[in-house]
């Protein structure tokens, strides 16, 4: 019986690290900016990309960035939520659309200049919100990707829990299902709103 | 369609998605040839940065669309005269230390770095403990372990068995 005890208890344990260690989502990297201030930036607004949106903008409030674009299937499969969110009125959720055309992999031809390359990335998001609803307060462009960098963000949908005083309070990788939104976000914002 | 014909299609498909990143490699080519010392800090700095979305490569050796992007700002960084741990800070600060492909010793790191070797102590202990306890188990049964009453009795046994030998080659 003892001799069999341990390596039994040695066996256990390895099977329940092993049991952790797949459960774990590798896709999911804990981001070093929750706690810090949410970047500045000024990135050209899709309605009017003459003028620009920056998060200064949105202090006093509590808010969500998020990172999307038309090509990402679990933006469009996480569409439906967010619109959703948006006619209950929970909070402001601003648009980051993240490299619209250089992102498309499957996109031919990808324009010379920076002008076509805006007009195609209006055009392709704008067609999207229109058919499928517009959940957003804002949409910004990030055509090249530089500021999505300073916001670590590496694959879309990536979504930004701003509190008012314009720190990240919680980053969501992957597309917020109403699991999501009920057990994580919400009561987040609650608390925030305080 | 023909099998031919749809391998043909096939290839061709291949070969168009294949396109764009022919024509990034050209580019990255023309930057190389344009500094080859920046270039090849480029490549060593982007050794030391994991791809996140490719999550068991590099930078240096993924051609994911962000690799390319970090690789592109890396370049503007090594031109504006970053030195390579500014440029590693900046990554880190960004995507965290799990961007750093070789992790760094520090306290939540501590299990990583020295789980191995301790696995390996407690290993050793128990090899130890094991072999001592044999050890003293092979003593006893080798005769340390007998009562005075035990020997007396075997010590008569042997006598005896002599005795009868003795007297069997008497006879």
């Amino acid at each position: 019986m003892n001799k069999f005890l341990w390596p039994l208890i040695g066996f256990i344990v390895l099977v329940v690290l092993l049991a952790i260690g797949l459960n774990l989502n590798p896709r999911e990297v804990p981001s070093p900016l929750v706690g810090k201030p949410a970047p500045a930036f000024a990135l050209p607004r899709l309605d009017n990309p003459a003028k620009t949106f920056s998060p200064e903008e949105m202090k006093g409030q509590v808010w969500l960035l998020n990172v999307w674009a038309t090509w990402c299937p679990s933006c469009v499969q996480e569409h439906p939520v967010l619109v959703e969110m948006s006619k209950r009125n929970y909070l402001p959720i601003v648009g980051f659309n993240w490299k619209e055309v250089r992102g498309d992999g499957a996109l031919d031809s990808k324009p010379d200049t920076p002008e076509k390359e805006m007009a195609l990335a209006i055009q392709r998001s704008g067609k999207l919100l229109a058919a499928k609803g517009n959940p957003y307060q804002t949409v910004i462009m990030d055509l090249d990707g530089r500021v999505a960098i300073d916001y670590g963000v590496y694959g879309a949908p990536e979504t930004y829990l701003i509190d008012k005083a314009g720190v990240i309070r919680f980053k969501h990788i992957g597309p917020i299902t109403p699991e999501v939104l009920e057990k994580k976000i919400l009561p987040l914002v609650a608390e925030l709103n305080k | 369609m023909s099998p031919f014909k749809r391998l043909f299609l096939a290839a061709c498909l291949a070969l168009a998605a294949l396109a764009p990143f022919a024509s990034l490699q050209a580019k990255e080519a023309a930057d190389l040839a344009a500094d080859p010392v920046a270039e090849k800090r480029l490549m060593e700095i982007s050794a030391e940065l994991r791809c996140l979305v490719c999550q068991n490569q590099t930078i240096a050796d993924s051609n994911a669309d962000l690799a390319l992007d970090l690789r592109r700002e890396i370049r503007g960084m090594i031109q504006q005269g970053k030195s390579d741990r500014e440029i590693l800070d900046f990554m880190v600060a960004r995507y965290g230390d799990f961007v750093l492909y070789r992790p760094p010793v520090q306290n939540n790191t501590a299990l990583l770095w020295f789980g191995p070797l301790l696995i390996l102590v407690v290993g050793l202990v128990a090899l130890v403990r094991y072999l001592r306890r044999r050890n003293v188990a092979a003593t006893a049964a080798a005769g340390g372990g007998l009562s005075e009453a035990e020997r007396r009795r075997a010590e008569t046994l042997l006598q005896e068995a002599a005795a009868s030998d003795k007297k069997d080659s008497a006879q």
